[in-house]
């Protein structure tokens, strides 16, 4: 790890060597605009962002999932806060156009469908997702589900469930030592 | 902790007295501090940011990554609030308001220039990458081998007992490994490489027969605890500020011992609008202070006057002395005040994957990386450019940010990413800049800041020299990994503007002549004797390695200097 990178790494508390909010946030541009649109964060909203982060990173018998970490929540939270102008546009037509490729596919509102249903349509989704920001230019808008994604990895991976039951973490490790033994399914940690 | 006891001096009397003032608390600034203050000199310390106290002003420091609302992310108002640090790496939501407030302190950039400034106290000794190398004869010849700009004043066997002396105060880990370009010093236990990084480094040694190296970073950070500093907890979180007092800065290692000798006064607040010049005596009789809270001003006399307001403020307070003697400024004769700016090579070098190695990991958050010393222009290699390079880099396994392609969404994802993932190998350079007059700093009398003071104005650029080794550090980056079994090597090479690498330097320096530099070989202003500039103006050339440990050890010799000089009633 390089020194900015090491840098980089803490100020995001991701403990990764690779991404950094910037990447999390990708698309972003200083705006003075105003926010389009309205963000519309309603009980039901923060529900159905709930159950499409559940259902990417579901509770397993290891470990808890997205929703224990209070995805929606979380989304609300980047979303207003640190995402400008056009991936708010993205993410909030987005909730409607997940429920709409459901309603295509199942006649069913997302939330309605069954845990199996909601796996097979995020699949449909994640693969058109990642084929569309491969293609996509620099300038155009994110994919929502891309940016769902993104913020259930993070927003799991860095809540208290996510980084002390699905992964490991300790605050303050008081040495370090550079080669340990690891084993298939040790926990990675978690910063 | 020492800290605690700050002399905070916020109603200081006009005409008050010190033997010494000190302009800037940071890396140099706290060193000239404690020096001085050491030696009996009552110090008047000026900063111009916000006190920052050690551990209590810490804030963030002993936060879980969930207790923060935004995860480390910084907001759509912090990056319009601060702009300029949001075009790098710094923006991140606990530590945005250590750097300095953009809009009370703006700057013009003829050409691009990111200026990352921390005004608070301890100043950037805060948030440096506490990456600790000393310069050797190599670097400090090297201008005059190459007939390029002016030949240092001094060579390091006159700097060499003062890397002695700051090394064991601060606390450097790292290795001896007797290196002619990457002299030793007195470290600390040097901490542990991760086991792929040992295995390239043992290739990287064999295909190139020794004459390249990849050693451990030498970083300040207490692998052993030292003089009621606690050692390195392995956080990795620095520059949040350290509880422990793990890692050199200001608070945690030359405060503390200078408010000891009571003969130390901090006054934050205080932007130092000019050094005072009595033309009669021909030395500095003062400064003059505007309290940036009260807008009212101060005048402080001191028989000396240490400037360590970082590189380009300290040109803006030389500059900003003008005298009807000296119109461009204490310090202009020469006519370098302000220009031969310089910096290091960022942004630019290779990464790939390590196959393999999947039954080991590590424990500990090392806040340190590996090293690969300069090898270019050096014992017989030979480039189409000027002057070297070295890299930082690491092998670290990644984590769940890690993209899966071939997983989509579900069980099988989450379970795949609480588990490590494969060995990423990296290296980015750092190389040297070559000094050039025109490139330069000066006061744009046209802007002003939130006080009415004139702000600086950049034009600064790197050239064919630059171009030219930004090339060869990507390719060979590439190549070494590729030697060391590294795959899937991809260099890069982000662009280059001049304050990425952090490590501005050359706008006052040093040299033998008064026609040609603005300091004398003991770093002491040529226009005015009891005048010293010991951070990154002073530098004659840039080298490749980083600056601070040089610019303490700097500092460190300056400091004896003028107090001999004193005593001897010289200045």
């Amino acid at each position: 790890m390089n020194r900015r990178e090491a840098l980089s790494s803490v100020a995001v508390l991701l403990g990764g060597t690779i991404i950094g909010a910037e990447a999390f946030l990708s698309g972003c541009k200083l705006s003075d605009k105003k926010t389009a649109g309205t963000l519309d964060f309603s009980k039901e909203n923060i529900a159905f962002l709930d159950e499409v982060g559940e259902t990417i990173l579901p509770a397993t018998a290891s470990s808890p999932g997205a929703k224990e970490a209070r995805i929606g929540e979380f989304m609300k939270t980047i979303v207003t806060d640190c995402y400008e102008d056009g991936d708010h546009k993205t993410f909030m037509e987005g909730i409607g156009k997940l429920n709409e490729a459901s309603k295509a596919k199942y006649s069913k509102d997302f939330m309605e469908l069954a845990p199996t249903e909601k796996h097979d349509l995020l699949v449909i989704l994640d693969k058109e997702a990642k084929d569309y920001q491969k293609a996509k230019k620099a300038e155009d808008p994110n994919h929502y589900f891309h940016l769902m994604k993104q913020l259930t990895l993070w927003g799991f991976f860095t809540s208290e469930p996510g980084a002390t039951k699905a992964l490991r973490y300790i605050a303050v490790p008081g040495h370090y030592d550079g080669c340990v033994p690891y084993k298939k399914g040790d926990k990675a940690w978690a910063t | 902790m020492p800290g605690d006891t700050l002399h905070i001096n916020n109603r200081a009397e006009e005409q008050q007295r010190y033997d010494a003032i000190v302009i800037g608390s940071g890396i140099s600034g706290g060193w000239a501090a404690k020096e001085l203050t050491g030696q009996g000199l009552k110090t008047l310390m000026l900063e111009r940011g916000r006190n920052f106290e050690h551990v209590k002003d810490y804030h963030s420091a002993s936060m879980n990554p969930w207790d923060f609302a935004h995860r480390g992310s910084e907001t759509v108002q912090q990056r319009k609030d601060r702009p300029v640090i949001s075009r790098g790496w710094g923006a991140s939501e606990p530590i945005m308001d250590y750097w300095a407030d953009e809009k009370d302190c703006p700057y013009t950039e003829i050409k691009p220039f990111n200026w990352w400034r921390s005004y608070q106290l301890g100043g950037r000794s805060i948030l440096w990458g506490r990456q600790s190398y000393r310069w050797s004869d190599l670097d400090f010849e090297a201008n005059k081998k190459d007939g390029w700009a002016i030949d240092w004043p001094i060579r390091y066997r006159d700097l060499a007992p003062w890397y002695d002396h700051v090394e064991k105060h601060i606390g450097v880990s790292g290795s001896m490994e007797g290196l002619p370009q990457l002299p030793d010093g007195h470290f600390l236990p040097p901490m542990d490489m991760t086991c792929v990084e040992k295995v390239v480094a043992e290739r990287i040694k064999a295909h190139f027969k020794g004459a390249r190296r990849m050693i451990i970073g030498r970083s300040a950070n207490l692998t052993v605890p030292i003089a009621g500093r606690t050692r390195c907890q392995f956080r990795n979180r620095c520059w949040e500020g350290c509880p422990y007092g793990g890692y050199f800065s200001t608070q945690s290692s030359t405060l503390p011992p200078a408010l000891a000798t009571g003969k130390l006064t901090v006054r934050p607040f205080s932007i130092v609008t000019k050094i005072l010049y009595d033309k009669y005596s021909r030395k500095a009789k003062g400064v003059e202070v505007l309290d940036s809270q009260t807008h009212k001003t101060y005048e402080f006399n001191a028989k000396v006057i240490f400037v360590n307001a970082s590189a380009l403020n300290s040109a803006w307070v030389l500059m900003n002395s003008a005298t009807d003697l000296w119109p461009e400024g204490l310090g202009s004769s020469s006519g370098e005040l302000g220009h031969n700016v310089m910096d290091h090579h960022y942004n630019l070098g290779a990464s790939g994957i390590m196959e393999g190695f999947e039954d080991s990991y590590y424990y500990g958050r090392r806040p340190n990386g590996i090293y690969i010393p300069r090898f270019a222009n050096l014992f017989g290699d030979r480039r189409a450019y000027l002057r070297g390079f070295g890299y930082q880099g690491g092998g670290n396994r990644e984590d769940w940010s890690r993209d899966i392609a071939e997983l989509s969404v579900g069980a099988q994802l989450k379970e795949a990413l609480t588990e490590p993932g494969a060995w990423s190998v990296g290296i980015g350079g750092f190389g040297e800049l070559l000094p050039y007059h025109e490139n330069k700093i000066s006061l744009d009398k046209n802007r002003r800041d939130k006080w009415g003071l004139p702000v600086l104005s950049m034009d600064a650029e790197i050239k064919e020299n630059e171009y030219k080794m930004r090339k060869d550090i990507v390719s060979e980056a590439i190549a070494m990994l590729e030697a060391a079994g590294v795959q899937q090597v991809k260099g890069h090479d982000k662009g280059h503007q001049v304050g990425d690498g952090i490590h501005e330097m050359g706008t006052a320096r040093m040299g033998r002549d008064p026609k040609t530099s603005v300091l004398n070989e003991h770093n002491q202003v040529w226009d005015a004797k009891n005048v010293f500039v010991t951070d990154g103006a002073c530098m004659v050339s840039s080298a490749c390695q980083n600056p601070s440990l040089t610019y303490m050890a700097l500092t460190a010799r300056a400091a004896a200097y003028a107090v001999d000089q004193l005593k001897k009633g010289n200045i």
